[in-house]
């Protein structure tokens, strides 16, 4: 499990079936395997209300796809890309009512993406069940021209945008859903360490 | 009272009899200037010298919290408890000075809802008259549940309803009627914050449904105060300031500790605020914890009282005071 270094990073725990009048739960390949795991300790009916919105983006393994539609669901999305998923999400948030529940499962880049769209909706984050699962590649937001870079796995990283070097801070943001990165070598240009797996 | 909690002199500036059980009190400032802004949810500190006695009792504001120019109270008179209200109905009347202690918010407005879900339960609707002045006048959604005995007994209904209309939906305990929260509580949007001030049974089953129901604690705000309770008279040995208090049978222990010149930390008298827990030295008997911050772990292992509103019975009782 990941561990938290300071403040403003998340802290995930184990995802747990709560009372609720209906269950948004959103999972990546990786996070399906903590749905699977909550359905083994759900009280019969829960997956009655549940909607799975779920993203394998790989497309190699179907099981896990066959597993969670195996739990009949309310409602059963299977799609190629969180970007493609956020939409629906948008929407059944906008018809949620107070009593929904949303659960979270998969890499940082996904809870943090669907949690700043529940944030948006009005639900508080303490509210919401997250488990990491999988991956833990970074969404980064360089501070000097603001572009995000998604999944990124070294330090120092390359901004997407701007092109500069930009060593990934610990420090997150849940507005932006996005880990801090600024420029590794400001002071004295061209100087970088070497670049190095930190988030595999 | 220590220098530590400031006092406000104020005059009594009107008492009024809203129902055969409440009065209205409006305090204006003894001195020139405008009393401290408040926000909706806020309570003072009533002291008032009734005899050699000094009684102090919290009390919600109701007045507008935009109106610096005087605070309102109501007072429901309380037949079995200790007192203070007793002492407000029958003594207090226009142009009398009291003291109270500024204003402290223990049941505010979370300003980040979408919408607020007030509900009230007889005289439990005081702190919803300054919330409600307040979410109005900033043009944020809410609507506000009352439920009470009887009209008779509803203190403000009418001028709740000439002020805010259709967001105030009342229900007469005499016609069979409550709130009904099997509809209410599902059709809120999301975002909306729940606030519930009443009778423990009421607050209990509204927090209870509401739980049920999928509502997050975080969206769950309530204010349970309760009145220290009458008992056997016992004495309290203070180690630090090396006194032996005896606490009345309509006293708290917190009142005699005052009242022994003894300075104790405080805030809303009620046991929900957490600011006088004590340490307890030495417990020969039983401690009657009467208060909802302690947990029953902390309660059960004899360390900790919260003296405004807990008792107790047995041979010896040293606080750490």
């Amino acid at each position: 499990m990941l561990q938290p270094s300071i403040k403003s990073r998340p802290v995930y725990g184990t995802l747990t079936p709560r009372a609720g009048s209906e269950h948004l739960i959103v999972a990546d390949a990786a996070g399906a395997d903590a749905i699977l795991d909550m359905a083994a300790i759900a009280p019969l009916g829960f997956f009655d209300k549940a909607h799975i919105l779920y993203v394998p983006i790989e497309h190699s393994n179907r099981e896990r796809g066959d597993r969670l539609r195996a739990l009949d669901a309310a409602m059963f999305y299977e799609g190629p890309s969180l970007a493609a998923a956020l939409p629906r999400l948008a929407q059944a948030l906008a018809n949620a009512r107070m009593g929904t529940r949303l659960y979270l499962a998969g890499t940082e880049g996904l809870i943090g993406q669907a949690m700043k769209m529940a944030l948006d909706a009005g639900i508080d984050h303490s509210s919401i069940e997250t488990e990491h699962r999988g991956s833990t590649a970074r969404r980064v937001q360089c501070v000097h021209c603001k572009g995000i870079t998604e999944n990124v796995t070294t330090q120092p990283a390359v901004c997407a945008h701007c092109g500069l070097t930009l060593f990934v801070r610990d420090h997150y943001s849940r507005r932006i859903a996005a880990f801090q990165g600024v420029c590794i070598d400001a002071e004295e240009p061209g100087i970088v360490p070497p670049t190095e797996e930190a988030f595999p | 009272m220590s220098d530590k909690a400031p006092r406000i002199a104020v005059t009594v500036a009107d008492v009024v009899a809203v129902t055969p059980f409440i009065k209205r009190f409006r305090f204006e400032p003894l001195d020139p200037g405008p009393l401290p802004t408040f926000s909706g949810g806020a309570h003072v500190v009533v002291e008032m010298q009734d005899g050699d006695l000094v009684r102090r009792n919290a009390y919600s504001l109701m007045s507008p919290p935009s109106e610096t120019s005087h605070y309102t109270i109501s007072v429901r008179r309380d037949e079995s408890g200790r007192g203070g209200s007793r002492f407000l109905h029958d003594h207090v009347r226009p142009g009398m000075t009291l003291h109270i202690t500024h204003p402290v918010n223990l049941f505010p407005i979370d300003h980040r809802a979408k919408k607020h879900l007030l509900i009230a339960g007889g005289i439990g609707i005081t702190p919803f008259l300054a919330m409600a002045e307040q979410l109005a006048h900033n043009h944020t959604p809410f609507e506000l549940h009352y439920a009470f005995r009887s009209r008779d007994h509803a203190a403000y209904a009418d001028d709740l309803e000439t002020r805010f209309g259709t967001r105030v939906h009342l229900y007469h305990g005499d016609r069979g009627e409550a709130p009904p929260l099997d509809r209410l509580l599902p059709q809120q949007p999301l975002g909306t914050h729940l606030y519930v001030c009443g009778p423990a049974a009421m607050i209990d089953w509204v927090l209870g449904s509401a739980r049920a129901a999928g509502w997050p604690d975080h969206n769950l705000h309530h204010e349970r105060f309760i009145a220290p309770a009458i008992g056997t008279p016992y004495e309290v040995r203070l180690a630090r300031a090396a006194v032996t208090v005896r606490v009345g049978s309509h006293q708290s222990m917190l009142e005699a500790i005052e009242a022994a010149g003894v300075d104790a930390p405080s805030m809303c008298r009620g046991g929900a605020c957490g600011q006088c827990e004590t340490t307890v030295l030495s417990c020969e008997g039983t401690l009657l914890h009467a208060d909802h911050f302690l947990t029953d772990t902390e309660k059960a292992s004899n360390t900790r009282v919260m003296p405004c509103v807990s008792r107790f019975e047995g041979q010896r009782l040293v606080l750490d005071l």
